[in-house]
């Protein structure tokens, strides 16, 4: 019989508890048990970056994670990133004004990656954005879209903070 | 599900993790699951008890007694790159751990995972290589240590035994003001290196080198130190054509050969990486970027 477990896990704000097998990844967790389908499944083996989420505010690879490790902790996916149901983050904002995204499959990967990267570094260089994405995988943009947005997105979070 | 079955165990104490170790078989001790996460994924190791280190006391923090840089074996990289400590006190640690992965992995990954997995392209074996590092190892019959130089004994397979788990690596710190590099080659930013080259030194103030350890990774299954190169700088002034001329020994270093690289590529790469770490801790030469 395979072994569960049960588990207290806060997602973008909202308290879950489930009981899980215990070699249920997280990104599994999210997609198939919460139904939260916005974080992307790509390689399963951590090199894509499409399943990253912020585990207490800290962007990890989804993939990589037993459910069960998660027990405790706060996730955040990027459901959790607009404000509301009708409101875009600056961020998000950024990506659809400078075609950050084409099929938008890595997008999820790219915004919760940057949500962090922003936050600890609101004034990046080029450079620096292009280091912070190296981990995320993108087929349709060659990427220049997706660091215009992030520059741009840099800016608009000074001026308005989400 | 990706992973094959496993019975899952997270201990909280150092003893309750070693006497799990101890009394299962075929089990996997899981510390950031940076690799063995992947590995599980596709199936390549069949555990039949994943042991989970991240909620053990105790594992993680990084301090500095008596000349010696002690960091715990759970303490994550990224806890690693935003240390103060270790950026003053041990640069060469700081240079390699921003050439590893990304920041999603660095959130996660731990130095004693790394050392434990001990593939010979990742950049942590080599630091520990260059700074001479004590491996702390517990284990039924309490603590022992071992030195970094005995640690690895084949392909991605430490000195310690199956009911044994590393606990903390203790750096040996140089002068205040010795200088340090790590430079590597890759395809891409944050993969694994082909080869890499991490050079500590300590210079009198006329600029003769007075101690030296150059450290190849990723050409033989362990970090390999030049002891050639370090003898044939130590005692002269730095300078470009003496890197040059002493560096020409690493193609004579017994390489690796896979897909990634020929055994002759590595070698070259080893004396040219080499060359440029020297030349960059010492402020020398082009200095050419190198990733």
């Amino acid at each position: 019989m395979e072994e569960q477990r049960t588990i207290a896990v806060t997602v973008n704000g909202k308290k879950h508890s489930n009981e899980v097998p215990v070699r249920l990844t997280l990104a599994d967790y999210l997609r198939t048990v919460l139904k939260l389908t916005g974080t992307h499944l790509g390689c399963e083996h951590g090199v894509c970056g499409a399943c990253t989420i912020l585990l207490d505010g800290q962007s990890a690879r989804s993939c990589l994670m037993l459910a069960v490790q998660a027990d405790g902790h706060e996730i955040m996916t990027v459901e959790g990133i607009a404000p509301s149901a009708d409101k875009l983050h600056p961020l998000q904002e950024a990506f659809r004004d400078n075609h950050g995204l084409q099929c938008g499959f890595c997008t999820p990967g790219m915004l919760t990656t940057l949500i962090e990267f922003l936050r600890d570094n609101p004034d990046p260089t080029e450079q620096e954005v292009r280091i912070a994405i190296s981990g995320n995988l993108c087929r349709c943009t060659g990427y220049q879209g997706i660091v215009n947005a992030a520059l741009d997105a840099a800016k608009r979070m000074k001026s308005a903070p989400a | 599900m990706k992973p094959p079955p496993f019975q899952y165990h997270d201990p909280k104490t150092v003893a309750e993790a070693v006497s799990l170790l101890g009394s299962l078989d075929n089990a996997k001790l899981l510390a950031g699951g940076q690799s063995l996460m992947p590995m599980l994924n596709m199936r390549f190791v069949l555990p039949d008890h994943v042991i989970d280190l991240n909620r053990v006391e105790g594992l993680s923090g990084i301090k500095e007694a008596g000349g010696v840089l002690e960091i715990g074996a759970m303490t994550r990289q990224r806890d690693i790159e935003f240390s103060d400590l270790v950026k003053t006190k041990c640069p060469l640690l700081h240079q390699a751990i921003m050439q590893i992965g990304h920041r999603q992995t660095r959130n996660r990954g731990t130095i004693g995972g790394s050392l434990c997995h001990l593939d010979p392209a990742a950049e942590l074996p080599s630091v520990a290589a260059a700074h001479d590092a004590t491996i702390v190892v517990a284990g039924p019959n309490g603590q022992r240590e071992i030195k970094f130089a005995n640690f690895p004994v084949a392909f991605m397979t430490p000195s310690i035994e199956l009911n044994e788990m590393v606990t903390a690596i203790r750096f040996p710190l140089w002068s205040a003001n010795h200088k340090a590099a790590f430079v590597e080659f890759s395809r891409r930013h944050g993969d694994f290196a082909i080869v890499s080259a991490a050079v500590l030194l300590e210079q009198d103030g006329g600029g003769k080198i007075s101690r030296a350890s150059v450290t190849i990774g990723g050409v033989a299954v362990a970090p390999v130190r030049a002891t050639a190169v370090e003898q044939a700088i130590t005692g002269q002034v730095a300078s470009v054509d003496l890197f040059r001329t002493a560096c020409e020994s690493c193609r004579t270093i017994e390489a690796l050969a896979d897909v990634h690289a020929s055994a002759d590529y590595r070698q070259h790469l080893a004396a040219v990486l080499s060359r440029r770490a020297l030349e960059r801790a010492t402020g020398l030469g082009s200095q050419a970027a190198v990733h």
